[in-house]
């Protein structure tokens, strides 16, 4: 057990309603989508169905043309009912209507002692043939791990310190042994360790209490904590070169169950959360659900913006779409096209704020939690403020000189300030607080691709 | 609201995509965002929650916190016409006094400043920034109160033009536009804007004795004959109007002539604790500005060759504009330090330099200007090294 590391530049943003701690059964939704556009680094998907074919769950649906080892898989069994493209026929969505009872594709079955003696050309031959491999995402970059290459270590973050962040006591009730065995077989790829950051301000979930063949790492501060590129930048930072792994720790129960139950199980509960959910709570589910059921009769009113994921990093969706590949929640927002008199000299109430500027009137809002809409409050602008950003990202990188050399597509200059670190998440917090209203994540994004592709 | 909100939107389909007036869009954006905060949402994919500030508020909260030195010099120009030319007056003449010399300035600083923006956004099509509130009230604050109208408006567009949109507008400046203008105004009619332009006189005529020079060219003057110390050299000026005229307590307060927003070392203090509190302003870029000054200050007292040098160092940070550069020129986030480090050392070096050019350079009597405009020139270069600091120590690890 190692130190625990002492996070102060954060912030924890107190959002309206948070789940409550149950699942609750409203049926299964009929409808499960896997969306290509969810996996970073997908260039040209090549489609392994077609629409009327019958799938069971893990039978693979298609892959990229880059790397045609990595299979993606169904996460249901039934019938591919619609195949949903955009521009250039770009694939969207692979929908498919669900069986009543859902039915595997079979895997060997592989015991505790089995899975010591498994050999790590086996192992990753089944994870990328039943579609568990996705689970693995590889930094630099943030994208669906490359089987070629080994990872110098592998990073696992045991708390998720996002706003309104499901708890992983509810999500991974009684999956210990699952967990350990996903873990097993991962250490399986690795010369390094493999590290698991908990959260040293919280009681520990029962999940990860006796866990082992990991190192253990504990943190303690607020968001972006919880994030798994400040847990790395702490543990072992990336340099140039490095290739590191991170996985979720659903990801390693569905390996877990892949080896020990010898099924491809895409089972998971997803929590719904969100100011303008009238029961927020937990259902259990299937990866790609529909989130039409969850959403029926438990709205407090119609004008509103579906997210997939939480609201700092998540993706805006339609009340009958479908919950993100990794994503365990869904966010439900009210929608903020009004128009605001005087907005921007008014005492902002009920908009949280990182800045002093406007957060000096937080006290009217008390210390109940906020229900902010989605309005930008404020217009896009010229890169003005500085400093502001750096009170919100804990690792040691410049962001506005990031940022800035990101939009002068400066290569060298993303390098040196470190652009391997992070990815998407870990600068959204500065996305939030930015008073110049830029999309900081889509520009971390467009550095990554450039760097990438060169 | 609905009213304002309805004529708003009956005219809007005339600047956007079609409509007749469209190459006038973002001048019409500026003032519908004005009145309204716009009902755009966030996009697609990120944060779908935005925080509560923007530009406006911040630019407007720099303004705010200007208001009491704008009121003080108001009053002080009155106060400072009516002394000079020894007459009794009671606050509200010197108020309608003040008011009468300093609203033309500011009416013509940002009708000019505004005017170049609007020009520069719609031939540029971009959005107007809020950066020239700020600068069109700077303007006023740090000229004479006698200042020509006409001065006024080709020093301020030649500092929006050449300080700000050559470089490509607002947040790609290098030098600060308010001190721009100043400067320029400065070196293109250095005859008009030094010697005995402080005070308005009218058609009155001064009374007997009557100095209207700054304590800053004060010191000089005394420092430069050398036959008494600087301090004295103030307590005997204008004694004719009263004893101390120029004592520290009347220097802190801001009842000596001076550039209108400049004098009152109390209202910029003010000015300066509305930034810190709502964190707009850097108290790095304050605090060490005022270090630098009294360091340097000291500094001089221990060497000591001349008078000037031995000048109390609490006395520098009360002459002339230290102060209001201090805390509204200095803290320009554009024109400063980026990094917090550099901060530090971008204040620091400017109070250090003002002090440098009051004492040691005979042509120029104030520093802070110069001072400001330089340390703008190697803010980009403090910058610079705390960034190679930072890359050198992510290139650092990996031979670990």
């Amino acid at each position: 057990m190692s130190q625990t590391i002492k996070i102060k530049k954060g912030y924890n943003l107190n959002l309206a309603g948070k789940a409550d701690k149950k699942v609750v059964d409203v049926g299964q939704p009929e409808l499960f989508a896997i969306k290509p556009t969810d996996f970073l680094g997908i260039n040209r998907p090549k489609l392994l169905v077609s629409e009327g074919d019958n799938v069971k769950a893990g039978t693979p649906l298609f892959f990229d043309r880059q790397t045609e080892e990595v299979l993606y898989t169904s996460p249901v069994s039934g019938e591919i009912v619609e195949i949903v493209r955009g521009d250039k026929r770009k694939i969207l969505e692979i929908r498919i209507l669900a069986d009543k009872d859902i039915v595997s594709e079979s895997f060997v079955k592989y015991s505790t002692s089995d899975i010591q003696q498994l050999e790590t050309a086996k192992a990753k031959e089944i994870l990328l043939k039943s579609g568990c491999w996705v689970n693995i995402i590889q930094r630099p970059y943030g994208i669906v791990a490359d089987p070629e290459e080994a990872p110098k270590s592998i990073f696992i973050s045991g708390f998720d310190t996002h706003p309104l962040a499901p708890s992983y006591d509810v999500l991974h009730q009684g999956e210990e042994p699952y967990l350990q065995a996903g873990i097993d077989v991962l250490k399986k790829f690795t010369s390094g360790k493999v590290h698991l950051s908990l959260n040293a301000s919280e009681e520990i979930p029962k999940i990860f209490s006796k866990v082992s063949n990991v190192e253990i790492h504990k943190f303690n501060g607020p968001h972006p904590a919880g994030n798994v590129g400040t847990q790395i930048h702490f543990i072992d930072p990336i340099n140039k070169g490095d290739v590191v792994w991170t996985i979720q720790p659903f990801g390693l129960i569905q390996i877990g169950k892949l080896f020990l139950d010898g099924k491809y199980d895409a089972s998971k509960i997803i929590a719904l959360a969100g100011s303008e959910v009238a029961n927020p709570q937990y259902y259990k589910t299937y990866i790609g659900a529909s989130v039409k059921k969850f959403l029926q009769d438990n709205l407090k009113q119609d004008h509103v913006r579906i997210v997939t994921g939480n609201v700092l990093t998540g993706e805006r969706i339609k009340s009958d779409g479908f919950i993100g590949y990794y994503h365990n929640m869904v966010t439900v927002l009210p929608e903020g096209d009004q128009q605001k008199f005087l907005g921007w000299l008014l005492p902002p109430v009920g908009r949280p704020s990182l800045h002093r500027v406007a957060s000096i009137w937080s006290f009217l809002n008390g210390s109940k939690p906020y229900a902010p809409n989605t309005n930008l409050n404020g217009e896009p602008r010229a890169f003005v403020q500085s400093g502001a950003f750096e009170k919100v990202v804990p690792i040691d990188i410049l962001p506005t000189h990031l940022i800035k050399a990101i939009m002068a597509e400066d290569y060298d200059e993303m390098e040196a300030l470190g652009i391997y670190e992070v990815i998407e998440e870990d600068l959204a917090l500065c996305e939030f607080m930015d008073v110049s209203k830029h999309d900081v994540q889509a520009i971390i994004r467009q550095g990554l691709d450039l760097l990438k592709n060169s | 609201m609905k009213f304002l909100q309805n004529i708003i939107h009956s005219v809007k389909p005339n600047f956007e995509e079609g409509g007749k007036l469209h190459k006038y869009y973002y001048v019409f954006e500026a003032f519908e965002t004005l009145a309204f905060q716009p009902e755009t949402t966030t996009g697609h994919k990120g944060a779908h929650i935005r925080d509560a500030n923007d530009t406006k508020r911040m630019m407007s909260m720099v303004i705010f916190a200007m208001v009491p030195c704008l009121l003080f010099g108001i009053y002080n120009a009155g106060y400072q016409h009516f002394i000079a030319t020894g007459q009794e007056a009671d606050l509200i003449p010197m108020l309608i006094t003040g008011t009468i010399l300093v609203l033309p300035i500011i009416v013509v600083s940002y009708g000019v400043g505004l005017g170049i923006e609007f020009t520069f956004a719609t031939i540029r099509r971009h959005p107007v920034n809020e950066g020239f509130l700020v600068s069109g009230m700077l303007i006023p604050l740090i000229v004479p109160t006698t200042i020509p109208l006409w001065q006024v408006a080709l020093a301020t567009a030649f500092g929006v033009i050449i300080a700000k949109e050559v470089f490509g507008g607002t947040g790609m400046n290098i030098f600060n536009v308010a001190l721009t203008t100043r400067a320029f105004l400065y070196f293109a009619y250095p005859s008009q804007i030094s010697g005995e332009v402080w005070t308005y006189l009218g058609d009155k005529t001064t009374v007997d004795g009557y100095s209207g020079a700054t304590p800053l060219a004060v010191a000089y003057e005394a420092s430069s004959k050398g036959t008494q110390s600087v301090t004295a050299a103030l307590s005997e000026t204008n004694t004719v109007l009263q004893s101390d005229f120029y004592s520290f307590y009347n220097m802190f307060m801001g009842f000596i002539p001076g550039s209108i927003g400049e004098t009152s070392t109390l209202m910029a203090l003010i000015g300066a604790v509305i930034l810190i509190i709502t964190g707009v302003g850097s108290w790095k870029i304050i605090v060490s500005v005022f270090a630098g000054a009294l360091a340097m200050g000291l500094g001089f007292n221990a060497v000591g060759v001349n008078e000037y040098m031995l000048i109390p160092a609490h006395y520098h940070l009360v002459m002339g504009g230290l102060a209001f550069g201090a805390v509204f020129m200095a803290t320009d986030p554009v024109t400063a330090s980026q990094t917090e480090l550099g901060k530090w050392i971008y204040g620091f070096l400017i109070g250090v330099l003002t002090v440098i050019i009051r004492v040691v350079n005979p042509a120029y009597p104030e520093g802070i200007m110069l001072a400001i405009l330089f340390m703008n020139v190697f803010a980009p270069l403090i910058d610079f090294y705390i960034v190679k600091a930072n890359k050198t120590r992510r290139l650092s690890r990996v031979t670990v």
